[in-house]
């Protein structure tokens, strides 16, 4: 099996390579619009790739293969990219969020250039994980995002930002530290890092460890990643020192890298520790609603608000996924992959105008904003579609995605559904309190002045909203996808209940 | 002694005739700049020989005292490599030795010269010779500052080599009074004739080995030396120290093992006992590490953890369940040649950064970023593969080795390697923080000279491109031990 497409290749390695052009040629200004041009490039590809995959799921013959990268008796890996349900939104999602990053960081003054060359390496290396198929390639692509995002909080973040890049470089290289035992343990197991054949392989393969922590030593990457409780804690910290642009890829995208991983590895290829395990799932995915829910309602600062509510949403995922033990797994998991999607764009469009906010305003606590809609009526409005789609409004995404988990979860795991359901009711209180605290009320003097969100501004804004409000209305275009994509890993599970 | 002999010991003699060389032509002429020019250039003539050894499959010289095979070969690859880098980068620092330039560079190349034939060395008195060899020039080199930290470190090295050589040389002892020859392969055999039964005297004598070669790798517990003689030693010393002298200590550590001591239960006794020095090695190297301000003695405690990782491969033997692909000790090789690369640069940047600021602490490389962009980038890529982050040679060198420790069944040693990784990413993006992120210092652009900054580009393409295209040094070293372990 040896094809080359190219496609999925030139969605990878354009933006990689336009930051290599960007090092050598381009500066200041220049460099700005050269990562426009190159991420707006981006998005036809990825958009592209969607299409294509949504007209032809079956025969989309989007491969990469090269067998003999390190052709190596003992240790084979290959080069192979591809595509399926699961990840071709999530590509498209890294396309859409590619060109709001750079738009984002319009305004900023300090090592432009550097600044977006790290986000395009940033945007290549997380496509590389989402279309990676080769377990070797995959990690490889998952450690490549580390030092881009190091970079971007480091350098251009505020507060304690030296302190916050580090805790998030720590954190996640300690999870794929223990990936990476799990990924050998697999690979001298069965003899593949092909990620397709090998939920059949281990099926069959006298595992060198118990494949119960094989399960463990893979998922606590993702769980870090996700994040789930109690390794959360790195993320407030780095979302709320990140330059918007970094907030808007990490919540957006890297977080997705740790659904992801849960459904290409976790589930597909550990399907009975993940019926064994699954109520430890729910009860965490709990934990994660009402905890994070809980926490944010505490939070002054508009970005760290934002931060833990990311916490608590990232907890439906996990009900989602521990909703394989029901009767209906196909539901909640739909829900949980349809959730990492609108939560990618709703998210990000919340860091976005909480960021643009804070460059005019020149602050996040919420006290000392209010009666923002006067002076900033596009932003107000743009912060009132992001929280009303956060908190699960019909009519945007975020609605379909919590029903139908909660639909999935419900057969398997009454209870901790039922609990669940306060989390919305939680997610609702923060939310409006938020909006009304700092959009509407009387508007202080000194706030007077302040300028709405010019033209470069709104571009990405209107992306996503428009992102947000078409999911929302029609959102078989992606669940549809999802679910043809977690078909295997449905049937799997369904064959073990 | 034949002619022949003499063909299969080219690449040794002639870095020894090329030492030479320089210290004649030293007291010739007046522009000592022509120094390193000839032994950079007079180091391809070894390389040629070596490269033209190659096809040339095992043979045995000097009555069954040296053999020439790939494994060795490999070995003088990676020393010569390292020679020339270290040469080149020495280009600016060297003339801070004034008239002592030519001594500088051909002891640098005698201790090359001795690294080279340990590497080859199949008989125990050669053997030592040829350890000796390779210390006595570096002690002298370590002192060549005349200032009393150099000194000391000189000194500590001169002294504590002599020790490790004396517990090294006891241990031969023992072992060749158990089994009455100084040959390795006519030890190997007796020790495992059947019905032979393994006196604590012989585990002893093993164990005294360990120790000696233990020192010279700067393993846990025998590491004391290396921080202080790290960081008195010249620059450049330090890195050849750092690199070449820890390859030539693996390189005899797994011919002595795996040929004289290959024997099935025998083996598996001293993995198990390298296994244990590699986590400590890993764990003590890390954790100190972090507390460092001079950047040398950073290194040098970062050395000890590289030791460490590269002890995991070691114990990753043939004869446990899985090792008979040899992907332990070829992991070890393909290591230690991109270690070889990501510590060169590292160590050509800071020679570059101290030949303008004269100091080595980690403070001085404050804005580098700013003020040369291309050694900050160089130096973050160094850091970044002494972590094992893509894409450098250190992740793939990393995955390797601890891929094949799973293989035989080490997952507990793999599992102290990953979180240790993970624990070092700390201390080493505290070099990067400190060259992006602090801009405290405000003088202009630091340009480097062309010999540093040569060495330094030569040494990260080679980690950023093996980093991709890691498959030649992984086959190549796949064959070299293969070639001793039929």
């Amino acid at each position: 099996m040896e094809g080359f497409n190219g496609l999925l290749s030139i969605a990878v390695f354009m933006p990689i390579l336009a930051a290599a052009i960007i090092a050598i040629f381009f500066s200041g200004k220049a460099a700005r619009g050269f990562a426009v041009g190159a991420t707006f490039v981006e998005l036809l590809i990825t958009s592209y790739i969607f299409l294509i995959y949504r007209n032809n799921p079956d025969a989309h013959g989007m491969e990469d293969r090269f067998s003999n990268w390190i052709p190596i008796e003992s240790f084979r890996v290959e080069y192979f990219l591809t595509v399926d349900g699961l990840s071709t939104p999530l590509v498209l999602l890294t396309g859409i969020l590619g060109i709001v990053a750079v738009f984002a960081s319009w305004n900023i003054t300090f090592r432009i250039k550097e600044h977006f060359m790290w986000l395009l390496v940033l945007q290549g290396a997380v496509i590389g994980v989402f279309t990676a198929m080769d377990f070797f390639l995959f990690f490889l692509f998952w450690e490549l995002e580390l030092i881009p995002m190091f970079f971007l909080i480091s350098i251009w973040g505020s507060g304690r930002k030296e302190y916050s890049a580090m805790k998030f470089l720590i954190f996640t290289i300690l999870g794929s530290a223990f990936m990476l035992v799990g990924i050998l343990a697999l690979y001298f197991s069965t003899g593949t890092f092909d990620m397709t054949i090998l939920p059949d392989k281990i099926a069959g393969a006298d595992l060198i460890l118990p494949a119960s922590i094989l399960f463990f030593l893979t998922i606590i990457g993702f769980a870090i990643k996700l994040p789930v409780f109690p390794f959360h804690t790195w993320l407030p910290d780095a979302h709320t020192d990140a330059p918007t642009a970094a907030s808007v890829m990490l919540a957006g995208v890297l977080l997705k890298m740790g659904g992801y991983g849960m459904f290409r590895v976790s589930a597909a290829m550990f399907p009975d520790q993940l019926l064994d395990f699954s109520w430890l799932l729910a009860l965490l995915g709990v934990i994660n609603i009402i905890y994070g829910a809980a926490i944010t309602i505490r939070q002054t600062d508009l970005k760290r608000l934002i931060a833990y509510s990311s916490v608590s949403h990232m907890g439906f995922v996990l009900l989602g996924l521990a909703s394989a033990k029901g009767a209906a797994a196909t539901l909640g998991m739909t829900g949980a992959a349809l959730q990492m999607f609108t939560h990618g764009t709703i998210t990000a469009l919340l860091f976005l105008t909480v960021g643009y906010i804070y460059e005019k305003a020149h602050t996040r606590h919420i006290p000392d904003l209010s009666g923002l809609a006067g002076r900033m009526p596009f932003l107000a409005t743009s912060l009132l579609i992001a929280g009303l789609a956060s908190l699960g409004l019909p009519g945007t995404s975020g609605f379909v995605a919590e029903v139908t988990i909660f639909l999935g979860s419900f057969p398997a795991w009454h209870i901790f559904t039922i609990i669940a359901t306060v989390g919305v009711v939680l997610t609702a209180a923060y939310i409006l309190w938020m909006i009304q605290r700092t959009i509407f009320g009387p508007r202080p003097e000194h706030h007077n002045n302040l300028p709405d969100a010019s033209l470069p501004e709104m571009v990405p804004v209107a992306i996503l909203v428009v992102a947000i409000i078409s999911v929302g209305i029609y959102p078989s275009v992606i669940s549809e996808m999802f679910s043809t994509g977690l078909e295997p890993i449905i049937t799997s599970v369904k064959a073990l209940n | 002694m034949t002619l022949h002999d003499i063909y299969l010991l080219s690449p040794e003699l002639s870095v020894a005739i090329l030492a030479a060389v320089v210290i004649t032509v030293d007291l010739m002429v007046r522009n000592k700049r022509i120094l390193p020019i000839i032994a950079f250039v007079g180091l391809l003539v070894p390389l040629y020989f070596s490269i033209q050894l190659w096809d040339v499959g095992p043979k045995q010289a000097f009555s069954g005292t040296f053999q020439m095979d790939g494994f060795g070969l490999f070995f003088k690859y990676l020393v010569l490599g390292a020679a020339a880098l270290v040469v080149l980068s020495s280009t600016e620092y060297a003339k801070r030795f004034g008239n002592h330039q030519g001594e500088y560079y051909a002891l640098i190349l005698f201790s090359a010269t001795g690294m080279m034939l340990l590497a080859s060395s199949t008989e125990l008195i050669t053997l030592y010779v040829a350890l000796e060899l390779t210390a006595l020039p570096i002690a002298a080199l370590a002192a060549f500052i005349r200032e009393s930290r150099s000194a000391e470190s000189g000194m500590k090295f001169l002294v504590l080599s002599a020790v490790s050589s004396a517990v090294l040389l006891y241990g031969m002892v023992l072992v060749y009074g158990f089994t009455g020859s100084s040959q390795l392969n006519e030890i190997g055999f007796q020790i495992s004739k059947p019905g032979t039964d393994l006196s604590p005297a012989l585990m002893l004598g093993i164990v005294l080995i360990t120790a000696g070669f233990g020192f010279k790798i700067a393993a846990v517990p025998f590491q004391m030396w290396a921080p202080d003689v790290y960081e008195g030693a010249p620059t450049p010393v330090t890195g050849f120290l750092s690199v070449a002298s820890k390859a030539a200590g693996f390189a005899v550590i797994i011919r002595v093992f795996y040929t004289a001591f290959e024997f099935d239960t025998l083996s598996i006794e001293w993995a198990t006992m390298i296994a244990v020095l590699s986590a400590l090695s890993m764990s003590v190297g890390n954790l100190i590490a972090i507390r460092q301000d001079n950047i040398k003695r950073m290194l040098a405690y970062s050395t000890v953890a590289q030791a460490g990782y590269l002890m995991v491969g070691l114990a990753a033997i043939s004869t446990l369940p899985g090792g008979s692909d040899n992907a332990g000790p070829s992991g070890v090789l393909f290591y230690l040649a991109g270690y070889g690369m990501t510590n060169l640069t590292a160590f050509a940047v800071i020679i570059a950064v101290s030949n303008k600021t004269e100091s080595d602490m980690i403070g001085t490389f404050a804005g580098l970023g700013r003020k040369s962009p291309f050694l900050a980038s160089a130096m973050t890529l160094s850091m970044i593969s002494l972590i094992g982050i893509p894409p450098t040679v250190g992740f793939m060198a990393k995955v390797y080795i601890f891929g094949a420790a799973m293989d035989t069944g080490l997952w507990w040693l793999v599992v102290i390697g990953v979180v240790n990784s993970a624990v070092s990413a700390y201390y080493y993006l505290r070099v990067v923080k400190v060259m992006y992120f602090s801009d405290i210092d405000e003088s202009g652009p630091l340009r480097p000279g062309i010999g540093v900054a040569s060495a330094a580009f030569l040494a990260m393409a080679g980690t950023f491109i093996f980093g991709i295209f890691p498959s030649p040094i992984i086959a190549i070293a796949h064959k070299a031990v293969t070639s001793i372990l039929e």
